[in-house]
């Protein structure tokens, strides 16, 4: 146990924490703006991962490549759910959303299962296998580039909101939404771009996650989770506390895989997530409602 | 013998005073009404007493006992039923099934619970809708069910919060009636927040007036209305 | 005929079907009836917390697992049987339950995030008992089948007969205990706190304690269809009984049947079972086996039922079959 290798398991764990936290701000984009709680998260992650691979396949697309294309459809898909499966929904209690969604992640893993089997999938590009040297430190390229397509997407994401125009009427919506309408601003039309936004968010984050893992169909309901505990532990409806979550579940992760047995990394997870809902349950950036 | 003691009670909310300092009593057996313009403090001060938040300072007691800060549902077993201005009823069961709820504060057994429930319906005219769903109500129906579930739980002291809101005068006539006779037979002390004046003349005995959470006057009905302290503070936000 | 009446006939002739059924039917029908039995217990099991009480619980596979292996460990490591094993699956699973509830109303969590908390817990399960292995790890623990003849209750090893005695007598319980605690104080007092439990309070009503009974009985409830899961099917992997889609197959039935009903669990779980059993024979008659088309069914089963039928289909039903006074 060298401080080397823990400081490359560190950083190994920072930079796939940002490939977590870009998906998690999807949902807390979503979840923050629409108060949707999408359980389906996971399982369009899982989605992404598997276009990126048939878009490799088929046309030998680098992932980094393939980020447009899945980023639009996603987009297309994202607004298409919530104009017409949700936007009915949201005088309907809660729960009646939840399980909606609940029923839509079935669809979508099982689905998954039956086009694509059991069998995991990945992508091979060249640069998989190349890393950095800095000093003792080594740094995976694939891992570099993924995060680094995280940060310019979280980054061209917080410009939106924060300049354009849309953006700002879609923060509008979230922070009061009888007042948005007052004002004479379509909601529901803006809840669809809100989860078209998300969805290509992790359309983005799913392509870059197929560098680093291999895919397979029931890797949906652990990425959901996964999700969720990043944006509850970093704060709902905030999206810097979503990237900051994900760095946090990151690089936990990674010293759990290291300092304990690895199969049993997720536990501390989910620990994390029951006593941050216990005793901060508005994360740590969040804002108290 | 005061049945309800109210002694200095203060609340902020988050640097806002609410309610200030304020203090009355309400006999056993009367019916007595809060009335002032919006914003006054009147329901902060109803939450107060029946237990939705504890005050920063100050004592509430109920015919000798302190229940300053109880829980809401301790507030009932001593004693307090409520109504809520924005009614709360049970949507998806039955009139009948949402005053047996309260009723079962004071009857052991269900079987005694459903007779005491028809009772109370009866009392409010709401018998011959036993069977329909609260979400099928009227507002003027939901808000006397929210009265029949309140006495069902055979209270000493009752509180009404706005029940005559949106009544037309021979429904708030109607109620008021019903007030007057359940106090007559049974004794009950009520408290009514008011904003509907026909109803406060008609049955309160006496008049306590909040204005920016403290209390600025306090008598018979007949007093408070010339009272130039009340005068100004209706006169100047809003036409009696 | 008032509706009462005409219930008790239908309920009477359902029962008569339903204990007659092992010499009406081959072994293959007998299978599936046990099955549909199973998920209609824990449905209804399931149900006490959610369609009465109105606490969302999607970790329920937590105390189907503690049940099973509490009782089955006890059995393979000191052979004893299930009728006192299933007091430690009962005990264990209440205390979860407890811990679980305590923390969540204690701290003011409900709605979704209750949800997540019991997910988080039945994952975190999931994956800790993965690591015990003195519970056979993730490699299983398995239970000697000594005998498949005779029927031997005291330990639970028999005919598949037996298994759909046991089973039927259950849901039977279950049943009974519902439709008692239904018209109780106690379900007054859960459809209250389910509807409104700011009123609720106001009505004297301590919703603390209340949705704690609410998920201790449950959890209890569940303990044993743990332990029967353990006995019939004599292996336990970790990753399949604690797994999430254990707990959203057990929440199928009452939601499609009809939350908060007493037969709404019984009917979904059958109508699942026999559409998705006939869906499975129809693909395989055509020479198909394709995985995961059983859920992508149970999933727009869900669907459809969440957006068009939101109490169930047995609330219908029961109003064709003249069973209500609406």
């Amino acid at each position: 146990m060298t401080p080397d290798l823990i400081a490359n398991v560190v950083i190994a764990g920072l930079l796939t924490g940002l490939v977590y936290g870009l998906m998690a701000l999807g949902l807390s984009v979503i979840f923050g703006v629409v108060r949707v709680v999408n359980f389906a998260h996971g399982e369009m992650m899982t989605i992404a991962m598997y276009a990126a691979v048939i878009l490799f396949a088929a046309l030998g697309f680098d992932p980094l490549l393939a980020v447009v294309p899945v980023a639009a459809a996603f987009f297309g898909f994202g607004y298409a759910l919530q104009s017409a499966l949700i936007n009915p929904f949201i005088t309907r209690p809660e729960h009646s959303q939840f399980m909606l969604l609940v029923a839509v992640a079935l669809i979508m893993v099982n689905a998954l299962l039956m086009i694509f089997g059991p069998d995991a999938r990945s992508v091979q590009v060249d640069y998989q296998l190349e890393s950095y040297a800095i000093g003792p430190i080594l740094i995976d390229k694939a891992r570099l580039l993924a995060a680094g397509m995280a940060v310019a997407t979280s980054a061209a994401l917080f410009a939106f909101f924060r300049l354009s125009l849309v953006g700002k009427a879609i923060r509008a919506c979230a922070d009061n939404h009888l007042g948005a309408q007052v004002v004479g601003l379509n909601v529901k039309r803006l809840y669809a771009l809100t989860f078209g936004v998300g969805s290509a968010c992790v359309a983005v984050a799913g392509c870059m996650m197929i560098l680093l893992v291999d895919v397979t169909p029931v890797l949906g309901p652990a990425y959901t989770l996964l999700a969720f505990v990043i944006v509850i532990v970093g704060g709902l409806g905030s999206m810097p506390g979503a990237l900051l979550g994900g760095v946090l579940i990151g690089v936990s992760e990674a010293l759990a895989g290291l300092l304990i047995v690895p199969s049993a990394k997720s536990m501390f997870s989910f620990a994390l997530l029951i006593l941050v809902l216990l005793f901060r349950p508005q994360g740590l950036l969040g804002k108290r409602t | 013998m005061a049945l309800l003691e109210v002694r200095g009670v203060s609340k902020a909310f988050r640097g806002l005073r609410a309610v200030q300092s304020v203090s009355f009593d309400v006999a056993e057996g009367a019916i007595a009404a809060m009335i002032g313009p919006n914003g006054a403090g009147k329901t902060t001060c109803f939450n107060v007493i029946a237990g939705v938040f504890a005050p920063d300072t100050g004592t509430v007691s109920l015919g000798g006992r302190a229940i300053t800060g109880l829980h809401p549902h301790l507030v009932c077993r001593a004693g307090v039923g409520r109504t809520f201005q924005v009614v709360k009823p049970f949507p998806q069961m039955s009139v009948l099934d949402n005053v047996v709820v309260g009723a079962l504060n004071a009857s052991a057994r269900v079987a005694d619970a459903r007779r005491e429930a028809r009772r109370v319906l009866e009392l409010l005219h709401l018998q011959e809708k036993r069977g329909a769903l609260a979400a099928s109500l009227t507002l003027p129906e939901r808000k006397r069910l929210e009265v029949a579930r309140a006495m069902a739980t055979r209270p000493r002291l009752l509180l009404l919060d706005e029940v005559m809101a949106g009544l037309r005068p021979t429904e708030v006539d109607e109620m008021v009636g019903v007030f007057r006779r359940i106090n007559r037979e049974t004794g009950l002390t009520i408290l009514l927040i008011e904003h509907v004046m026909r109803a406060v003349m008609a049955l309160a005995g006496r008049v306590v007036v909040l204005h920016h959470g403290e209390k600025i006057c306090e008598g018979a009905p007949e007093e408070v209305v010339r009272d130039p302290a009340v005068l100004e503070c209706y006169l100047g936000e809003e036409a009696l | 005929m008032s509706p009462e009446r005409r219930a008790a006939i239908l309920l009477t002739l359902l029962g008569a079907a339903l204990v007659a059924l092992p010499w009406l039917a081959g072994s293959y029908v007998l299978s599936v009836a046990t099955l549909i039995l199973f998920f209609a217990y824990t449905g209804q099991a399931w149900n006490v917390m959610m369609g009465f009480a109105g606490q969302l619980s999607l970790g329920h596979s937590l105390y189907v697992g503690l049940g099973a292996y509490a009782a089955a460990g006890l059995f393979f490591h000191y052979g004893i049987g299930p009728w006192a094993g299933v007091w430690l699956a009962i005990a264990a699973c209440v205390a979860a339950g407890a811990v679980i509830g305590f923390l969540a109303f204690r701290f003011g969590i409900s709605g979704v995030y209750f949800a997540l908390l019991t997910i988080a817990f039945a994952e975190f399960t999931r994956i800790g008992f993965d690591h015990i292995q003195w519970l056979g790890g993730p490699g299983g623990l398995f239970i000697k089948v000594e005998q498949r003849e005779a029927w031997d209750l005291l330990d639970l090893r028999g005919t598949p007969r037996m298994f759909y005695y046991v089973m039927l007598a259950l849901t039977t319980g279950a049943f009974a205990l519902c439709a008692w605690l239904l018209r109780s104080r106690a379900g007054y007092y859960w459809q209250a706190i389910r509807e409104n439990e700011e009123a609720a309070q106001a009505l004297g009503i301590n919703t603390f304690r209340w949705k704690m009974l609410a998920v201790v009985i449950s959890a209890a409830m569940t303990a044993v269809s743990g332990v029967f899961f353990a006995f019939y099917y004599n292996n336990l992997f970790p990753e399949q009984i604690f797994h999430i889609s254990r707990s959203i197959e057990i929440i199928l039935g009452p939601i499609i049947g009809g939350l908060g009903t007493l037969f709404g669990p019984i009917l979904g779980a059958a109508v699942l079972t026999i559409l998705a059993d006939g869906i499975t024979e129809l693909m395989a008659l055509a020479g198909l086996e394709i995985p995961g088309v059983k859920q992508v069914f149970y999933g727009l089963c869900l669907l459809v039922v969440v957006m068009f039928l939101p109490h169930g289909i047995w609330p219908t039903i029961a109003r064709r079959l003249g069973l209500t006074r609406r």
